[in-house]
């Protein structure tokens, strides 16, 4: 993998970034994993015990990573760790050339279940993170219709117009996850963190929010990080695709899909789809046969 | 009549036929009255002594609900506290199990050395016995959060006391007022015990003093009006949990 210490650049035409200046102004680094490695307490790292090591990443502003592997290897882990929840017990994370030292509130995220308040309508569970997060939280008051309107507009665009008023029983599963993901893109996040969202769905609703995840990220380019152990479905939307090793955890290897965005869901019946997805099946196979027994 | 109508009767049904049965098995067996009075006697009993019933009652409803009002107060502050710091319910939910196994009974008459005869004992000893459940259920409700939801708003920079006030109360207000319904009846046994050990007024004073007088039809009078009002206040704090957290019984009313 590699290696991108910021090291000063001895080349005369070094630009903004560590990258290259071919590829443009718009592909700047977004967030960086220098070498990180992760044990969850002071006894496990002491035993050599890791849940994440040797992490090295390089994600690009606005590019669409995906993360499958195995279940539990780490990749939850690796979310903590890019929000800033855990600290690394070794390495460094950048998240826009800053260290990370705290929680990020630039970040929004989203996992299987959708947990949403169940006294809380859809719009005032979507309205949550304004509550909280600065500088929004001290103008809630004073700017509430504008926030609710912004609300609105979101849940329209994942087409829940006209259940703004509904509690989450009354939704669907399918819907439940809509709002959730509605609830973590609203303070308008540069970031959003998906762990497994579509995990629970069905087929045929996991296929139908896959499209408007891919539409929310065409429309908008936030950086996004999603989790999953859904092979289709980390090709169909991701730019890069990380396959990561069960315990320790750690990245076997990184395919970008060169497919040109936005995807159609026609894309995931073709030969040229399904041929990446073999091949990163591939990649799970043998980063399992070091766990089983030969 | 529909099921639900047939559902909405059926205690007060079933209730006025035990009362029957029990009328019946009196005169049948000709039972004396200072042995096991039936309702029919009780009922007169209820007629002829209203006015001291009423006062008995009225005394020991107030006492109750000043013993009732402190254990929400403290069962809810000590629920907070144990719900919401780790330590805190490593440090005082031992101490607080083992209080509570202890037999109110055995209290009563150190609560009369300590205040005297007269309300202290009764307020107490409502209190004592009715705050255990209500912090017991405080703290459930805000120490069983969701990880996942606390992630999600920690990231956003919430501190405790955002999680607390947005998430925590709110999901706790069901386990609290299913825990008023428990304590409110507890409370009145409280009160009851202590006018009974040392009170000079009250339904358990009034109970006592008609018991050790023989006079059964009085005392089983009195039984009956704390059941109505351990029951009616049972009711009260139903209908307001049903109306104020709908959406923790959305199975039984779902639209």
């Amino acid at each position: 993998m590699a290696n991108l210490h910021p090291h000063p650049s001895p080349l005369p035409h070094a630009g903004a970034g560590a990258n290259a200046p071919a590829l443009g102004p718009a592909e700047k680094e977004f967030v960086a994993f220098r070498d990180v490695w992760l044990a969850y307490n002071a006894e496990l790292l002491a035993a050599g015990h890791f849940a994440v090591e040797a992490i090295d990443l390089s994600v690009q502003q606005g590019e669409f990573i995906a993360i499958v592997g195995p279940s539990g290897c780490g990749k939850s882990t690796f979310m903590k760790l890019t929000t800033g929840l855990k600290m690394p017990s070794r390495g460094k994370i950048f998240i826009n050339g800053q260290a990370v030292t705290g929680p990020l509130k630039i970040s929004g995220m989203a996992f299987q279940a959708p947990s949403l308040l169940p006294w809380r309508t859809t719009m005032h569970n979507v309205l949550l993170p304004l509550e909280i997060v600065e500088p929004h939280r001290s103008q809630f008051k004073a700017r509430r219709k504008e926030y609710e309107e912004r609300a609105r507009k979101l849940l329209q665009k994942v087409g829940l117009a006209g259940y703004e008023d509904k509690f989450p029983w009354q939704l669907s599963g399918g819907m439940q996850q809509r709002v959730s993901i509605c609830r973590a893109l609203i303070h308008e996040p540069q970031m959003l963190l998906l762990d497994e969202p579509f995990g629970a769905l069905d087929a045929f609703t996991r296929e139908e929010l896959w499209c408007i995840l891919r539409d929310l990220w065409v429309e908008q380019k936030f950086n996004v990080i999603l989790v999953t152990h859904d092979l289709r479905e980390s090709v169909f939307l991701a730019d890069t695709v990380y396959v990561m090793s069960g315990s320790p955890g750690r990245f076997v290897e990184k395919k970008q899909i060169e497919l040109a965005h936005p995807r159609d869901l026609e894309l995931t019946y073709t030969r040229e789809f399904t041929d990446i997805v073999h091949e990163l099946r591939g990649h799970i196979g043998a980063a399992r046969k070091p766990v089983t027994p030969a | 009549m529909s099921q639900k109508q047939i559902e909405r009767w059926a205690p007060v049904l079933l209730g006025l036929a035990l009362l029957l049965l029990w009328q019946a098995v009196c005169t049948a067996f000709r039972i004396d009255d200072y042995i096991f009075p039936s309702p029919w006697t009780i009922g007169q009993a209820m007629l002829e002594f209203s006015g001291p019933l009423t006062e008995a009652s009225w005394k020991t409803f107030w006492v109750t609900m000043v013993g009732f009002s402190l254990s929400i107060v403290v069962g809810v502050m000590l629920g907070f506290l144990v719900g919401s710091s780790r330590l805190a319910y490593a440090a005082v939910y031992p101490l607080l199990v083992a209080f509570n196994a202890v037999p109110k009974a055995a209290i009563v008459p150190i609560l009369i050395v300590w205040f005297g005869i007269g309300i202290a004992p009764g307020v107490l000893t409502a209190f004592l016995i009715s705050f255990f459940p209500i912090t017991v259920n405080m703290a459930t409700g805000l120490a069983t959060l969701e990880p996942e939801l606390e992630d999600v708003l920690r990231v956003l920079g919430a501190k405790r006391w955002d999680v607390l006030v947005k998430v925590g109360l709110p999901r706790s207000l069901p386990y609290f007022y299913g825990s008023l319904k428990v304590s409110i009846t507890l409370a009145f046994v409280g009160t009851v015990l202590a006018e009974m050990t040392a009170g000079d007024s009250g339904i358990g004073y009034l109970m006592q003093s008609a018991g050790s007088s023989q006079r059964m039809p009085l005392a089983f009078a009195g039984l009956v009006v704390i059941g109505a009002m351990a029951m009616a206040m049972y009711e009260l704090f139903s209908y307001i949990e049903h109306h104020t957290t709908a959406w923790a019984h959305r199975g039984s009313n779902a639209s």
